[in-house]
Formats: structure tokens, sequence, C-alpha cells
């Protein structure tokens, strides 16, 4: 799915990430830790191909990024649902057309799936907020919204950038619950998060797999968490 | 070549009302827009009128230019006839001459009845004898004509009208050069606006199309949004500005055209079609400004 070979990347000065190396196998589970600023946003713009490596190779779906033309950025977007840390909307269109925003721009028709995404916005809790305007939203509530936008489509891979940043434990478990599901169902999950409790949690439901991002590499970190 | 697939056209008029969506409207910019399209569309109309009305005095009077010039012998009775053959003889051998004629009595009398009556006896009145004469493209040398008549027919006067046509021709092809020009100005300085419009609103929308990009929205997608709207602002404003343009050379109080020295500014039969491309230029214009600014924004992101 997502795959990548000996990876580089800096930001201009030094190198941030080096030597790194990771399959993402259909199905798989990840969690990614790492101290603040170690790099976990980087790791996952990287798998979103919103930026490029510096060294090595980044694959997406098997096409090497750096063979791919814009369009085929977007088309592989498509396919990978991404919850960004600073969540950003549409702030002149309503939540519910916000969460459909990926089937728009693909030219799905939105009516086809509207039970769809009814069903998705009572599930992360914003029934009642589906008319209200993003800049309305509370931290919470952007962060529901932009997982359940992350879903809609119904990608292969779902890539959550601290989900649970906001939220309280009860609803935290809830989205992880979502998660889990959606892991079960086939997609490939990859959630950057400090939160420990969370990995706890999730270990007890699925087969997770804690990378840490530590010294510029990437670790696979023991089983005792 | 590829046939142009108007279906295509027909959807970027009426357009994707989902992706129109995506933009916020934009209530300054948009009336903006529209005015000075519509600003200089009207200036376009004018600058194109006068470039056509300018065109057609220039050609009018080029080929008059071309025709002729008059040689006038005026000389006592008995001997205006040798001094006409003698004139013509010189004519003949004079390079640049074209053809040289002796108006017979009755062209001249047809010449002199506007003034005078259908009856006037012109052979018992000693009027001049007057001599057509028709120029090849190069011309002739007029002073050097002048001298030779003097010479040798001491009674012949030599009109030459191009010396007081040619300065106008010249000057009406300029008037049209610049009328053309301004015409060229006038979009220049329209895609320039569009494309200041069209980057503002890019600027504005910043956060709106990198949210789109984010999700998975074409390029094209994205673009489409801002250059249809900015394509169809255009046409309309253009559409209103010729439309008014056309009104106010309508109501212009109509100049006496025949044969005087000025012919009406405005367009004469088919020639009224003119204007009505100008809209369709203007929203070609917009098309391409908005074009390459989105293209431009758009390859900044990631
Ligand atoms: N666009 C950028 N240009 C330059 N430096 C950047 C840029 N984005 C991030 N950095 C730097 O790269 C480092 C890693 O940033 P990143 O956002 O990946 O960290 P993170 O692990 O996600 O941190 P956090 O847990 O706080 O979200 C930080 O030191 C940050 O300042
Ligand atoms: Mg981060």
């Amino acid at each position: 799915m997502i795959e990548l070979e000996n990876v580089a990347m800096s930001y201009g000065g030094g190198e941030l990430l080096s030597d790194i190396s990771l399959q993402l196998a259909p199905g798989s589970f990840h969690f990614l830790t790492g101290p603040s600023g170690a790099g976990k946003t980087t790791f996952l713009k990287l798998c979103y191909a919103a930026l490029m490596p510096t060294a090595g190779h980044v694959r997406l779906f098997d096409t090497d990024v750096r063979a791919m033309d814009r369009d085929d950025i977007a088309l592989a977007r498509r396919r990978i649902g991404v919850v960004h840390q600073d969540v950003q909307f549409l702030d002149h269109l309503p939540v519910a057309d916000n969460v459909a925003l990926p089937l728009t721009v693909s030219g799905r028709d939105t009516l086809d799936e509207s039970v769809n995404l009814r069903e998705l916005l009572s599930w992360v809790g914003l029934k009642a907020r589906a008319d209200a305007l993003p800049p309305e939203l509370s931290g919470g509530e952007r962060q529901r919204a932009a997982l359940a936008r992350a879903v809609i489509m119904s990608p292969d891979v779902i890539l959550a950038d601290e989900p649970t940043g906001n939220i309280d434990w009860e609803m935290s478990q809830r989205l992880l619950q979502l998660l889990v599901e959606l892991n079960r169902m086939g997609k490939t999950i990859m959630i950057a998060t400090h939160d420990l409790n969370l990995i706890r949690a999730a270990k007890g439901q699925v087969q997770a797999r804690v990378l840490r991002i530590a010294g510029r590499r990437l670790q696979l970190a023991g089983a005792d968490l | 070549m590829k046939r142009p697939d108007f279906s295509q056209v027909a959807d970027f008029i009426v357009g994707d009302a989902q992706a129109d969506r995506m933009v916020p409207p934009t209530g300054i910019t948009a009336r903006l827009t529209l005015l000075s399209a519509a600003a200089m569309a009207f200036l376009a109309v004018f600058a194109l009128a006068l470039s056509v009305a300018t065109g057609r005095m220039a050609d009018r009077w080029g080929e008059e230019l071309a025709r002729s010039s008059t040689l006038r012998i005026s000389a006592p009775a008995d001997q205006i006839d040798a001094q006409t053959q003698a004139a013509l003889r010189v004519l003949e051998q004079t390079p640049g001459v074209a053809s040289a004629r002796a108006l017979s009595d009755e062209e001249q009398r047809a010449l002199l009845e506007p003034w005078f009556g259908p009856d006037l006896p012109v052979e018992t009145l000693p009027i001049p004898q007057l001599i057509e004469v028709i120029e090849t493209a190069d011309g002739y040398d007029a002073q050097g004509l002048r001298l030779r008549l003097s010479a040798e027919v001491p009674g012949a006067v030599l009109d030459d009208h191009t010396r007081w046509r040619r300065p106008l021709v010249s000057a009406a092809s300029r008037l049209r050069l610049l009328g053309w020009v301004s015409i060229g100005l006038i979009f220049g300085a329209m895609a320039a606006m569009i494309t200041l419009a069209a980057n503002a609103a890019l600027a504005a929308n910043a956060q709106v199309i990198a949210v789109l990009r984010l999700v998975g929205a074409r390029d094209s997608y994205i673009a489409k949004a801002f250059v249809r709207r900015y394509t169809l602002r255009t046409l309309t404003g253009a559409a209103i500005g010729v439309v008014t343009g056309i009104g106010a050379i309508l109501l212009l109080p109509s100049a006496q055209t025949t044969g005087g020295f000025l012919t009406g500014l405005g367009f004469r039969g088919a020639g009224w079609l003119l204007p009505l491309v100008i809209p369709l230029l203007a929203a070609l214009v917009a098309f391409l400004a908005t074009h390459l600014a989105a293209a431009r924004t758009l390859r900044e992101l990631p």
C-alpha cells in the first residue's frame, strides 16, 4: 500500500528523518509515537505525498511518488484518508458538506451517499451539528468532523495525526472503536499519537504495531507499553 | 487539428453547481471585475469605430488620389487647340503618366452645369480646356512637368490634387493604426486587470484551495471554479459595455458624410456586427489570464 525505502527528509537544515524503511501491509494497524518535534507529522506527510523525500523512495500503491504527476497524486489521495493535525475546512460550507467534500471533488453523487453521510455523522456525534459552519465547532468537534471526512470515501488507508488531541477519554475511545472497526473491514490504519492510554486500549482489540521515531530513525517499540 | 467540442463549451457555461459552491462568493471583486470589463469594452467599441471609419476614409481618398490630376489650358481662342495638342504631346512623353485625354465639350458642359445651368454655350465662352491626366502607380515628377509645360505650353496650369490629399490620407492611415493600437492596449489592460483580480481571489482563497487539494481534488477541478467565474463575469461585463457603446454611437449626431472630409464615426451594414466580437475576445482573454494565474498558484501547492 504505502512503502518507504531508505527515506531521508530534511527541511533544508539537518536531516530530520534518516534511512527510514517501512511497508504498510494491507489490513495492518500501526501507532506512531515519539517526542514532540520528532517528525511524526512529517512522516505522515511523506505518506500522502504532501512532501517529497530528500532521499530514498516513497511508493504509494506501487508507484514511486517522484514518477507521479499532480493528477496521480490527487487520485492516490482519494484512496488515503487523512486526519490532519491542524484540521482545515471550507469555512463557508456547513459541516455535512465538508464531510462530503472528498465525494464532491471526486465527482461522486453525494445524494447516493447521503444515508452513509448521516450514519457517519451520528457515529462521530455530530448529527446535531451537521448544519453548523466549521468555525462554530469546538476543537474536539473539528477533529471528529475531520475523521468523518477522512473515512467517507472508504479509503484503503487511513492516516490520523493526533486524532484524539482535543477530545475526552470517552470520545477518544469511540473514535478508536471506529478505526478498529474500519481495520476489521480490511483498512490499513496508522495513528500518530502521544496518548499511551489510547495505544494500550487498542492493544486489547487489535493487533497493533507501535512505531517510535527517536534519533531520526524509526524503531519498532517494545511490546511493554 | 482537433475539432472544437461545443458540448464542452456548453458544460463550461452551465457549469457544475457543486464545484461552484466550493469557492466562497466574492462580492466586491466580482462587481469591480464586471465594471472594469464593461468600461474596457465600451472604450474598445469607440476605438474600433475610429479604426473602421478612418480606414474607410483612407481607402476612399487613396483611390481618388490614384485616379487623376488636371491640366488646365487657358489661351486665346485661336491658340487653344494648338496648345492642347502640344500639352498632350508633352504628357505622352512624360514618364509616370499612364494616359492623358482632353475633355470633350459635352463633358466640360456637364462639369459646369451645376453652376451655370444646362444651356450654357460652352463653344462661345473663353473657358479653359481641361485635360485629365491619369498617373501610373509610381506617379510623375510634378515639378519637372511644370517646368517643361511652362516652356512649351505657356497657357497650361497643372492642378495636382495629390499635393493636398496625400498628407490627409497618411493622417487617416495613422489614425487607423492608432485605433488598432488602442484596441490592443485595451485588451492588454483588460488581461492585466483580470489577472490581478484572479490573483487576489486565489490568494484570498488559499485555504480553500489547499483543503480541496488535500482531499483529492484535481488541479483542473479547482482551476475551473475560478476560471469559469472570471470568464463569465468578463463576458457579461463586456457585453454590457458593448451594448452601451453601440447605443452611444447610434446617438451621435450624424455627420454629413457624402464627399466631405469627415465620414461619420460608426459602422456600416455588416460592420455593426464587428463590435460583437469584443465580448467574445474579452472572455477568451479572461479565460487565458485566469487559467494561467490558477496554474501558477496550484503549482506551488503539494
Ligand atoms: N515546513 C517546515 N519547514 C521547516 N521546518 C519544519 C517544517 N515543518 C516542520 N518542521 C520542523 O520539523 C520538525 C518536526 O516537525 P513535525 O511536525 O513533523 O513534528 P511532530 O513529531 O509531528 O511534532 P508534534 O508531536 O508536536 O506534532 C520540527 O522541529 C519542526 O519545527
Ligand atoms: Mg505533529
